[in-house]
């Protein structure tokens, strides 16, 4: 990165989203930082999702603007929005890919769209990118011939086949165990490291928060936008909202277990 | 011991819920006596059918050799406090288990639900209004996407190479592959059972070699392209939808608006191209075969010759037939595509939403190719074709 990089990546500006009349986030202001990983946490129903369907350019916003590098998107044209588009790799909860091309093909297509590269060029950066995820050598198979796991990471490949400056993760954590989650995890450091990507992830993966994130967002469904904002260990410890700490700290009302949970087998209603 | 353990527990499984009522000693106090299993799968007393006509000051229940219980024990046991609600006593459970009495208090603090305000019955006009407007607004979808469809394909003839010539290929073999069998067969009957139709009425006057006539016109002009459309339709239209509507669930069609690429141009205009290709050709195919339907029953049952049957549908079938009914299927093919594209992309993003979807292609799609129709007779009769 350039000393020309600006001190913000994304900005958002009193961003009200909703679908009709169902006003999901009112007046939510940020910003994120170059090189930064960013996580979006919140309840279910807090308006994550919506919050980055606006974000990728696929929810139209209600009102207020977003800019990525200084550009509004908001505001763009056809062609400034396409500009924007190509500055940004995102995975998809349900991973995406497209289900009738194989791997090579999904990691092809971007390259095709935004470069004019040649064949041969295309080949070895979709044989480079798969290695980084590493799934070398499965260029030819079909998204529906690899585990979830191996899915979630070839969507990876792919929103990384431009070397975006950006990469949104929509639940990267979903359906995936401990083992494959942790290596998933690894995966995002080892790519910030090494292409310095700034990262937006909304999740609420606890481990995934605490190993990853530089700050988080907290969203709330009630006060319909940001209710915290900070590094997740400053949050849990420090945080004036009850709620926010409840969450990092996975208390909540969570009700105790007894010692010996089926000893009384005569109600199976008590406690 | 063991042995006996086990058969008091088997015996106890087997205690059935009872509920007894005594008038107590306490005077006008009522004891009510709950005991046994109480299962919700099984059947436990009611609180009227224990109580009956009583009428009592105050009602205390007690657990008496009390079994295994679930939550009809507490709605027995809500029953009975409202009942004492109702006729103002006092209701005692304090002898009660300690988490039935809690469970008890749960149903007592329990919010009622708020009634649903009820939508008011709606005139018929109130309801043909709504109807219309589902009607506008599905109209102006169709309108926004044949726009859409146009402007891709003004842009496919200024960059022929960008467009996914591939995906067309792909999609006209499978078009061809999926309809080819059961175009065969029905063109076939069609032609049979016009035929049929027609020798019954025209060898009345001895003119059973104008079934040729009858059944080449028919099938030609109509027959074939409407019944190959509508069996495309059926197929490869419903399969459009249902492909598309999977691919927005499954968020593939948000990846590609992602990146800048519009789903119209990558999805539609291959798809659509291609069944507007395969349509014509389809048709044709129809035609020949309703023909041969219809010679079939000629030379078996009417006893005229092939080579008779097919001098006589050449003189009367024009090109200008052949070629009218073709054009026409041109246009189906693309109503097909459009239909079953159109659905597939606003889809809602559910399993459901890809099952109506993919119906919802059909019946449009058999709508807008009967609408065709119509037009074009119109035009046809007007320019005299």
């Amino acid at each position: 990165m350039t000393n020309s990089t600006p001190a913000s990546v994304i900005e958002v500006k009193n961003l009200s989203c909703g679908y009709g009349e169902t006003v999901v986030l009112q007046d939510v202001s940020f910003v994120v930082h170059p090189q930064e990983l960013l996580f979006v946490i919140g309840g279910s129903g807090c308006g994550k999702s919506t919050l980055l369907r606006c974000l990728i350019g696929l929810l139209k916003p209600l009102r207020g603007d977003i800019a990525y590098f200084g550009k509004s998107f908001t505001t763009a044209d056809a062609a400034q929005r396409r500009e924007i588009l190509k500055t940004f790799g995102v995975l998809y909860q349900n991973n995406a890919l497209w289900s009738s091309m194989t791997l090579a093909e999904n990691i092809s297509l971007p390259l095709e769209e935004h470069t004019s590269l040649s064949r041969e060029d295309r080949k070895e950066i979709i044989a480079l990118k798969l290695k980084d995820v590493g799934l070398s050598g499965s260029e030819e198979l079909y998204p529906s011939e690899l585990s979830g796991g191996m899915q979630k990471r070839a969507a990876l490949a792919r929103a990384l086949a431009l070397d975006p400056a950006i990469v949104f993760f929509d639940e990267p954590s979903e359906g995936l165990d401990p083992i494959t989650l942790r290596e998933m995890d690894l995966l995002i450091l080892h790519v910030r490291e090494t292409f310095g990507t700034t990262m937006v992830i909304v999740s609420h993966q606890l481990s995934s928060i605490f190993r990853l994130a530089d700050r988080v967002i907290v969203l709330d469904r009630e006060a319909r936008g940001i209710i915290a904002e900070g590094s997740p260990a400053e949050l849990a410890a420090n945080s004036t909202n009850p709620r926010v700490r409840d969450f990092l700290n996975q208390v909540g009302d969570s009700p105790k277990r007894t010692n010996q949970p089926f000893a009384d087998k005569e109600n199976h209603f008590s406690k | 011991m063991t042995a006996s353990h086990s058969l008091m527990q088997v015996s106890a499984e087997l205690k059935a819920a009872t509920a007894r009522l005594e008038a107590g000693p306490l005077g006008s106090e009522c004891l009510v006596k709950v005991g046994g299993d109480w299962r919700l799968s099984e059947p436990v007393p009611s609180w009227n059918s224990v109580v009956g006509k009583r009428t009592a000051a105050s009602v205390r229940v007690v657990a008496e050799d009390l079994g295994k219980w679930d939550t009809s024990l507490v709605l027995f046991l809500a029953h009975g406090r409202a009942w004492c609600l109702e006729s103002k006593n006092s209701f005692h459970a304090e002898a009660l288990p300690g988490d039935l009495q809690a469970l008890l208090l749960r149903v007592s603090t329990m919010v009622a639900p708020k009634p649903m305000a009820k939508s008011a019955v709606k005139s018929n006009w109130a309801l043909l209004e709504t109807v219309e407007k589902k009607w506008a607004s599905q109209a102006m979808e169709i309108v926004t996407f044949v726009g859409e469809c146009a402007l891709g394909f003004i842009g496919v003839a200024r960059k022929p190479r960008r467009f996914r010539w591939m995906d067309c290929l792909v999609q006209m073999q499978q078009c061809w592959a999926s309809s080819l069998p059961i175009v065969s067969l029905v063109s076939f009957l069609v032609g049979v059972i016009l035929a049929f139709q027609a020798a019954v009425q025209l060898q009345q006057f001895g003119a059973a070699v104008y079934v040729a006539d009858l059944v080449g016109l028919a099938v030609v002009r109509e027959m074939g392209p409407i019944m190959a459309a509508m069996i495309v339709a059926g197929g490869t239209g419903a399969g459009f939808a249902a492909q598309l509507g999977n691919m927005k669930v499954d968020e593939e069609i948000d990846a590609l608006e992602t990146l800048g690429i519009s789903s119209v141009d990558f999805l539609a205009l291959p798809r659509l191209l291609a069944v507007a290709i395969m349509m014509p050709i389809l048709a044709f195919y129809a035609n020949a075969l309703g023909i041969l339907g219809g010679m079939f029953v000629s030379t078996t049952m009417l006893d005229i010759p092939a080579g008779a049957y097919w001098i006589e549908t050449q003189n009367r079938v024009g090109l200008s037939d052949v070629t009218g009914g073709l054009f026409k299927s041109l246009f189906f093919g693309m109503a097909i595509g459009l239909a079953g594209c159109l659905r597939g992309m606003k889809c809602d993003r559910s399993a459901a939403g890809v099952g109506t979807a993919t119906s919802s292609a059909v019946v449009t799609g058999i709508l807008l190719i009967i609408l065709a129709d119509a037009l074009f007779a119109l035009i046809f009769n007007v320019l005299g074709i």
